[in-house]
């Protein structure tokens, strides 16, 4: 009797148990197609706002420099919206830390498409943080413009990635530009190449070798996060190498200057403009040497690439907006290159926008984006963004840092990946801003 | 009469710790389905984030609580696993199915942590920790050496695999929403969690588990008692190194890349702190700390910037806030959330006893 109970006790639970879940669901799909709702508002975009989004280091190892750029873009954006906004809209700028690490990117990304609902991604930094969140944004359909990084896979293929944009000069070209210089004003020198062992090393090597792959007698390479670098500096010495080219971040800039001083290393350094900031070199290199190296002129008589007007070039139209800028709407510091760099983005967000007509929509972003090749703008080369190629910035000049000041030794460079050859076009580096300091384009038809 | 057969038969089914633990997880599944049906996409990107962690955490409470090996290269063991699935997943017109993708990111850790465990065997306290830790900071320079197959620096993308068809029909079945990707993955997430925590209950209430107690309270005696000590710790790491590898598989997925940017120090520090926080030993416990490690700093970040901080100081108060959880439960509810309140309970119960020391709970 008792086990009678127990057993039906036992089925009928079961039984409710079952009926009370599928009560929950549907059973089964409707066997008619639901329709999809259709002519929903544009996600981010309000009758008086635009939300964008942005991932930077603000904290850990990439944040000196780097967590500069977010706090330019912000005081460029305050100077818009003070002046009425883009179309009567106020641009919102969400910006979150992610470390960089990949892990943190992809969580903060989520929020910010997800739950922050952002119209768009603006300049969001790191390789191999933005490659954690690149198709998720292209399949959710986001915007992800002028991406800070040079690698090319922002805009090599904009058939996997329609939505995805670069921005600086990629390092593929600034090897050709840099590579070609040095074959036809320095064709004696033994070049050693001194190499961050990723996209930066491997694209910037592909171009340098096009023009100097005869003048190449050593190639040392370096980890990322690996701070002794004291075996590749010492390789480049023995090898005799008069000339080093480096495709590193900043921090190694300042740590192969150190390790080049104890071993009395004393080649021309010609560093690319990812790694060249003189201001920041100068405090990580008394900071790495405690005090023993001064931060007076630590860069001085190296050779580097500009792309932007910097904050040396006080005389230039672009720098005195930023400037102007600043002084109203920056919050704590002084106005350096890493915060021209944001507001330079942050400019080219709001002619992209305003491209965008009246009532931007995410793809129509994209398409007015395609079309900004001529737009004037701070960058001293032209964009190269089509249908077909939405890589960046198409050049650069190269300079001497005398100080803390870049001495132009060529008119401005461009070319494109690849064996297209390089060009002088010094047309957009005349550009100056409208005297408003916000930019005046017209809706791409 | 229907009061007296229920609870004859709860009575009935928990008289096993198979059958608690199996009813345990499945009762976990009902919520886990009703949670993640009524919260938005962002939300279960976020349960799906708190679903390896807790895998792994489990993993390391069961390590460092039952056995006493203190591990701080889990993250380096999440590693492998997260880049066994990313090879699996890279650039692949058909993936294998995902459980067989799982079950290889757990068989290659398993591997790696079977040659690491006989070395940690051998080894006592600090020592253990060291060892492991030389695996974290190796790694990366692993990653980097062999660039050409893992990618290097910047690492190899992960595509996310789709719900299977029956897969979505079946929660279509139940709850009349759609499978989309981050939901998919928070369901693959927490029915990996809940497989691994029920098996890890199970062990831990068996032989191998009271093996493991044994050794960890007193070795000399353990060994006495016809344990064969340096076995059982190789098996303990082993089944630590499991549930790291699945959750690394689960992690590969969730954040699409598997770079060694992804896997620093810090990532096996902060697994150790959530069990710390939950209580050293408790499953429960590394849940309540896996949900900390995801929603805290979220949350903080989220209020700092609501009260008007700039993004910097807000990104800032994140690990501040954590820091101090930390430095508070230690000194507050030093056996861990889940240990006080259990012995808070003990204690409700029969004032009598004297608290139980963290190091000897019992797993639940």
């Amino acid at each position: 009797m008792r086990t009678w109970t127990k057993q039906m006790t036992r089925i009928a639970a079961l039984i409710t148990a079952g009926a009370l879940v599928a009560a929950c669901g549907a059973g089964g799909r409707p066997s008619s197609g639901s329709s999809s709702s259709g002519g929903a508002a544009q996600v981010g975009i309000t009758k008086d706002t635009v939300t964008i989004g942005a991932t930077f280091p603000l904290t850990g190892v990439a944040a000196p420099g780097y967590s500069e750029i977010p706090t330019g873009a912000q005081a460029y954006f305050d100077y818009v919206n003070a002046n009425g906004g883009v179309n009567g809209r106020k641009i919102k700028y969400v910006v979150r830390d992610d470390g960089y690490n990949p892990t943190t990117t992809s969580e903060v990304t989520n929020e910010l498409v997800l739950k922050d609902q952002v119209f768009a991604m603006l300049g969001a930094l790191g390789t191999p943080t933005h490659r954690a969140v690149v198709d998720f944004l292209n399949s959710e359909k986001v915007p992800d413009l002028f991406v800070s990084s040079g690698s090319i896979q922002w805009g090599n293929d904009p058939k996997a990635k329609p939505y995805t944009f670069g921005w600086q000069p990629d390092y593929e070209i600034e090897g050709k530009i840099i590579g070609q210089w040095v074959a036809k004003n320095m064709p004696d020198a033994k070049v050693g190449l001194f190499l961050q062992d990723d996209d930066l090393g491997v694209d910037s090597e592909k171009g340098v070798r096009r023009y100097i792959d005869k003048q190449i007698v050593k190639v040392a390479k370096y980890t990322s996060g690996n701070t002794d670098v004291a075996p590749q500096i010492a390789a480049l010495k023995a090898s005799g190498a008069d000339l080093v080219l480096g495709f590193n971040v900043p921090s190694y800039t300042a740590l192969s200057q150190l390790v080049a001083l104890k071993l009395s290393y004393k080649p021309k350094w010609f560093y690319a403009n990812i790694g060249a900031d003189p201001e920041l070199i100068g405090s990580l290199l008394s900071k790495f040497s405690e005090g023993a190296v001064g931060k007076a002129n630590p860069l001085d008589g190296v050779l580097t690439t500009v792309y932007i007007p910097g904050v040396d070039a006080t005389d230039n139209a672009w720098v005195k907006l930023w400037q102007k800028v600043w002084d109203k709407y920056g919050k704590n510091g002084h106005l350096t290159n890493y915060r021209v760099y944001g507001m330079s983005e942050a400019y080219a967000f709001v002619q992209a926008l305003q491209a965008a007509g009246e009532n931007p929509t995410r793809k129509g972003i994209v398409a007015a984006v395609e079309k900004m090749g001529d737009v004037a703008g701070p960058p001293l080369a032209p964009f190269r963004y089509s249908a077909n190629g939405h890589l960046g910035i198409s050049g650069m000049r190269l300079v001497e840092l005398k100080g803390l000041v870049a001495k132009p030794l060529t008119p401005v460079l461009v070319t494109d990946i690849g064996d297209g050859p390089i060009k002088e076009d010094d047309s957009a580096a005349k550009d100056g801003p409208p005297a408003s300091g916000i930019p005046e384009v017209k809706p791409a038809g | 009469m229907s009061r007296v057969a229920f609870g004859s038969l709860i009575g009935h089914l928990r008289r096993t710790p198979l059958r608690r633990n199996v009813i345990g997880g499945l009762i976990g599944l009902v919520v886990v389905i009703l949670v993640l049906e009524s919260v938005d996409p962002f939300r279960q990107g976020q349960f799906a984030t708190m679903a390896y962690l807790g895998i792994a955490a489990g993993g390391l409470t069961v390590l460092t609580g039952l056995n006493g090996q203190l591990s701080l290269g889990h993250g380096a063991l999440m590693a492998v696993g997260a880049y066994t699935a990313a090879l699996m997943l890279h650039d692949v017109e058909k993936p294998l199915p995902l459980p067989v993708i799982m079950l290889l990111s757990v068989l290659v850790t398993v591997v790696v942590g079977a040659v690491v465990g006989a070395a940690a065997a051998r080894l006592h306290g600090p020592y253990i920790a060291g060892a492991t830790l030389a695996l974290a900071v190796a790694m990366p320079g692993i990653a980097s050496f062999f660039g050409d197959t893992l990618g290097g620096e910047q690492g190899l993308s992960v595509s996310t695999p789709e719900a299977p068809g029956w897969f979505a029909d079946a929660v279509y079945f139940f709850t009349a929403h759609d499978v989309t990707g981050t939901k998919y993955l928070a369901y693959v997430g927490w029915i990996g969690l809940i497989i691994s925590f029920v098996l890890l209950a199970n062990l831990s209430a068996s032989r191998v588990g009271r093996t493991w107690r044994a050794v960890r309270d007193d070795e000399v005696a353990a060994e006495i008692a016809g344990i064969n000590v340096g076995r059982a710790r190789v098996k303990a790491f082993v089944v630590s190194a499991a549930c790291a590898g699945l959750a690394g598989g689960v992690m590969a997925m969730v954040v699409r890349i598997a770079a060694p940017s992804g896997f620093p120090l810090t990532l096996s520090l902060s697994l150790l702190t959530a069990v710390v926080l939950g209580g050293l030993g408790s499953l429960g416990g590394a849940l309540i700390g896996a949900a900390l490690l995801t929603f805290l700093p979220q949350t903080v970040t989220g209020l700092g910037q609501s009260m008007g901080l700039s993004d910097l100081q807000s990104a800032q108060l994140a690990p501040l806030v954590y820091g101090l959880t930390l430095v508070l439960v230690i000194l507050l509810a030093p056996a861990g959330l889940v240990g006080t309140i259990r012995n808070a309970w003990r204690r409700r119960q029969s004032p009598d006893t004297a608290p139980v020391h963290p190091q000897q709970e019992a797993t639940q």
